[in-house]
């Protein structure tokens, strides 16, 4: 269950130009929260800017109590929580959401694809399928090598770590699609997990259609309560219906998601 | 109890600025008895469920649910929400299961509380706003019925209604016909003259009024040229709205005496407090639930502490005051 709690900053660094890792003590929110799940984020005091922000759980350390978010500072929001430092408090909603669902099965062959600041939530993914024992394979996109998010700690994972750029700064040139498509062609898959944007979610339900390979994908919305209440942030399914991706996602598989 | 009530000087007298500990924080909303003046504005608090992590629904002067039409509706097209300076924009549409789900599988949630549950009702035509009360009418576990005929982010009915008075109160009569429960008429303040409404629909039989439903308005993305919603425009609520709330309570009370439920952009008790002294004799918290999901606590809470410590023995002593 959610909580409500004013958090403790503990440190906060910019990890790569304009994205920001922040460590809060969140004993709570840190006990309870799974891979895939959101905090909702009050960004200050004032009124102005009035709504929380959601942000990914990027990782938890159960027994220090601690909660890390990876964010981007995309604008008036996300610049405010990066002009916070140590002691400073934030009000934190959550954990909130679905998260990603975790294979039962064992030896599992596992794809993460991750886009751009995509790798938020998948970080905390890979350690609960690493400490599963899953052969996990992890790749990672973005525009240049610079801006690459967290490869050195999910090599340390012991995962298999690949990189896309789109300049070819570093690893492949061109989408992080690309590695997911040789990937599933070689056979060697049985379950996907993506984040990104829309365009690269897109193309990864594309990829899974018809190859009998589930995928998970979270997805982002423009959000009001975060918990359900007011249907701000809802997504066509396919059945036609809106469902909330506050409370009925983040996560959905990939299949059941209807691109506008 | 306070030592001053032990020693006989009337608790709450005030004389040295420190009243009875426990005020009178009931009211009576036209016939809906609530515990204490806070309640949540519709669809803000979902159905209940989604907030019970925050908040102990028991200690709501009432439950407002998400509002509610005769077939289900899907909503509009996203984008449904843009943030606008100290506010919102939404134009969610109305998506709710319809009446016969909320009667089946919603209201037998509120059976373990006790808490007032006030169904707020939506209609494309008067027979449908008149069947849908007809459907409520005997069902068990609802305190009343909020009419809600100010919605802006409908195609047909909606604000419509709500916007010229002879209308407003047709669908008000219609209702009226339709149900002995009490009736809490929701206008729109997207008009020339609220009082005008408000006449009309007192005049048709409500009950109680609660104002206000969103300000129509709408913003454009300056990169894309377009504006910003689906639907284009949309309703604005949170505190940029909350003055142009007070006044249009402060003026509908000096003309219609029926009790009101007040809202729009509260986010604190003092917040609260302005417009039971403009004349609300109830709030309704709404937006300020995204930000803070306990903000109604805080709003009860703060509301009790200014009563204790101003010397006010009961919360309705205050309700008008600021008009002398
Ligand atoms: C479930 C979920 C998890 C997320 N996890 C992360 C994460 O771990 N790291 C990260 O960097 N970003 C994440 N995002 C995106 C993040 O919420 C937005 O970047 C952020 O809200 C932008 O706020 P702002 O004030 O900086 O931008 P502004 O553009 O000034 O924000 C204006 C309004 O638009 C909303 N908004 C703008 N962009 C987005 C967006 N992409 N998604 C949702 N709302 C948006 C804001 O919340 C705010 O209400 C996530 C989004 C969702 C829905
Ligand atoms: C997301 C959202 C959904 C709403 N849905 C309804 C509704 O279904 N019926 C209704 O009468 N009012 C609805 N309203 C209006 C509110 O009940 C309230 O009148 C308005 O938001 C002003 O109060 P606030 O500024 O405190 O939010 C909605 C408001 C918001 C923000
Ligand atoms: S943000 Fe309110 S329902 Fe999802």
């Amino acid at each position: 269950m959610s909580v409500l709690a004013e958090a403790r900053i503990l440190k906060q660094e910019e990890v790569a130009p304009g994205c920001h890792r922040m460590l809060l003590q969140a004993p709570e929110a840190a006990g309870r929260a799974a891979p895939g799940q959101f905090m909702h984020v009050r960004c200050g005091s004032s009124a102005d800017p009035l709504l929380r922000r959601p942000l990914s759980v990027h990782d938890v350390d159960r027994g220090k109590g601690t909660l890390t978010l990876l964010y981007r500072a995309a604008g008036r929001g996300t610049a405010l929580l990066a002009g916070l430092g140590p002691g400073a408090g934030i009000s934190l909603m959550g954990p909130l959401g679905r998260g990603f669902s975790l294979p039962a099965g064992a030896g599992l062959r596992v794809a993460l694809a991750a886009g751009g600041i995509g790798v938020a939530p998948l970080y905390f993914l890979l350690k609960e399928l690493v400490s599963r024992d899953f052969f996990v394979y992890v790749l990672v996109g973005a525009q240049t090598a610079e801006d690459l998010l967290c490869g050195d700690d999910f090599k340390l994972l012991g995962s298999r770590t690949s990189f896309a750029t789109d300049d070819g700064s570093c690893g492949h040139k061109g989408p992080v699609t690309d590695l997911l498509e040789s990937l599933l062609a070689s056979g060697g898959v049985d379950l996907v997990y993506a984040c990104g944007p829309p365009p690269m979610l897109k193309r990864v339900a594309g990829l899974l259609t018809g190859t009998g390979v589930p995928g998970e994908i979270s997805l982002e919305r423009h959000m009001g309560c975060g918990v359900g209440a007011c249907l701000s942030c809802v997504c066509k399914v396919r059945s036609g219906a809106y469902r909330r991706v506050c409370a009925d996602g983040p996560v959905f598989p990939v299949e059941e998601v209807v691109w506008e | 109890m306070s030592k001053e009530s032990k020693n006989g000087t009337p608790a709450g007298s005030g004389k040295n600025g420190r009243g009875d500990k426990n005020p009178v924080l009931a009211v009576d909303i036209g016939g809906i008895f609530m515990k204490n003046p806070v309640t949540v504005a519709s669809g803000t608090f979902g159905f209940g469920p989604e907030y019970a992590p925050y908040v102990d629904l028991n200690r709501l002067g009432a439950v407002v649910v998400k509002g509610i039409t005769l077939r289900p509706r899907p909503g509009n097209l996203p984008p449904r929400i843009v943030e606008t300076p100290a506010g919102m924009l939404n134009a969610i549409g109305l998506q709710n299961p319809g009446v016969d789900h909320l009667v089946t599988e919603i209201l037998p949630y509120f059976k373990q509380f006790d808490v007032p549950v006030i169904v707020n009702i939506a209609g494309e035509t008067v027979e449908e706003y008149a069947s849908l009360a007809g459907k409520l009418d005997r069902v068990a576990g609802i305190a009343g019925l909020e009419v809600n005929i100010s919605c802006p982010n409908v195609k047909k009915g909606g604000m419509q209604f709500g916007s010229d008075p002879l209308t407003a109160a047709e669908v008000v009569r219609a209702v009226r016909a339709a149900t002995g429960l009490p009736l809490v008429v929701k206008l729109s303040p997207n008009v020339t003259s609220i009082t005008a409404v408000a006449a009309g629909v007192a005049e048709a039989g409500a009950d109680a009024l609660s104002l206000i439903n969103t300000i129509l308005g709408m913003a454009i993305d300056v990169k894309r040229r377009r504006p910003v919603l689906g639907t284009v425009t949309g309703g604005l609520s949170g505190p940029a709205v909350r003055p142009v709330a007070v006044r249009m309570v402060w003026q509908v009370y000096k003309e219609v005496k029926l009790p009101i439920v007040g809202m729009g952009g509260i986010m604190s008790a003092a917040d609260a407090l302005e417009f039971i002294l403009a004349g609300a004799a109830a709030v309704a918290v709404g937006t300020a639930n995204f930000v803070n999901p306990r903000a109604t606590m805080d709003v009860l809470e703060g509301i009790e502490a200014y009563l204790v410590e101003n010397g006010v023995r009961d919360i309705n002593k205050l309700v008008g005051a600021a008009h002398g």
